[in-house]
């Protein structure tokens, strides 16, 4: 019997087609990434339940007016002091009487330490802009971040980002808990 | 020595192009597996505001997009500020269903974290902003991310 010998398939257009295949993905998909402000809503109020009771030396109150203006409890300031002042008022590094309370809570592992309880509270005006909303939510973030991290930076030596133990970094954010309160839209006509 | 010398004088020896075809295919599966098919047309024109705080979007396969902008064609559809579900122009009222029917497909557990990009133009008003929240609130959907661009 004589011996077959199998045509060889000619494969050098396989590149060819699979460089075509790559070309159809690269042009048909999107590799960016997205990024923005990331937030957990509340859930719809009980009409029905109480509204609990919050002492005024706990809020800080910044509004958004129609002219997207930034009032911090009632006066105008500009964004760019937002943030140091969002983090003076959270922090009360001077026990302030006028400032957040502070309540004593031990969290493992940082041991005892004091909770901020103040609040930030935002109301923004139907007819502001989106641009003014977004950049004082970025200022709210900003001040929370640099709190975070500076306790973190106290206690474990790095800012909060280069901590590998989730559950430090979990402990952390339970010691500066990000405290924000939103207005609830006026009912709509 | 003498091998030396033999294989100096070896000719005719080129690249073997064989394995190429498998390292385009390498290639070719890394990006069909990295990236995301373009899945809607952006109908609307939508420039986010920038933020120097944003993070990342974790596990693109459990986020929900709401875009709102300026329709693109402005002649045909008007200049007020329009709100996109899918492929199409939709009102506040339909984003209850919208909801309802993104979390229909995906699994119990994945529900929950399901994570709704809210991708807005700067020059949206906040009243159209907050009726989304509201409605997004009412539909159980507690995730939000307000798209930026990084500054």
């Amino acid at each position: 019997m004589a011996i077959r010998r199998v045509p060889e398939i000619n494969a050098s257009s396989m590149a060819d087609i699979a460089f075509l295949l790559l070309i159809f993905f690269l042009v048909t998909t999107q590799m960016k990434t997205e990024v923005g402000i990331q937030r957990v809503l509340p859930p719809i109020p009980d009409p029905k339940a109480k509204i609990p009771e919050v002492k005024e030396r706990n809020l800080l109150k910044i509004d958004i007016t129609r002219n997207d203006k930034v009032l911090v409890n009632g006066s105008a300031t500009g964004t760019e002091g937002l943030r140091d002042r969002i983090r003076f008022f959270v922090a009360n590094n001077s026990n302030d009487s006028a400032l957040p309370e502070k309540k004593f809570q031990d969290i493992y592992p940082l041991g005892k330490v004091a909770v901020s309880r103040g609040i930030v509270f935002l109301k923004s005006h139907p007819e502001a802009s989106y641009e003014t909303y977004i950049r004082v939510q970025n200022e709210i973030t900003a001040a929370f971040q640099l709190l975070r991290d500076q306790l973190s930076k106290e206690k474990f030596g790095v800012p909060l980002a280069s901590l590998s133990d989730p559950q430090k970094k979990e402990a952390i954010r339970q010691a500066i808990p990000a405290m924000v309160s939103e207005s609830e839209p006026e009912p709509m006509k | 020595m003498s091998i030396f010398i033999k294989t100096r004088h070896r000719q005719g020896s080129f690249i073997s192009t064989s394995s190429l075809p498998d390292i385009i295919f390498i290639l070719l599966f890394f990006f069909m597996v990295s990236t995301r098919l373009r899945d809607t047309q952006i109908l609307v024109n939508v420039v986010p505001p920038a933020a120097s705080e944003s993070q990342k979007l974790e596990k693109k396969s459990n986020v929900s997009y709401i875009y709102v902008g300026q329709p693109l064609n402005t002649t045909k559809h008007g200049e007020a500020y329009r709100i996109q579900l899918n492929d199409r122009y939709a009102e506040t009222g339909e984003i209850g269903s919208f909801i309802g029917a993104e979390k229909a497909f995906r699994l119990p557990e994945e529900q929950k974290n399901l994570v709704v990009s809210l991708v807005a133009d700067k020059r949206v008003k906040m009243n159209t902003i907050q009726e989304i929240i509201y409605a997004l609130r009412q539909s159980e959907a507690f995730r939000v991310n307000y798209a930026t661009r990084k500054e």
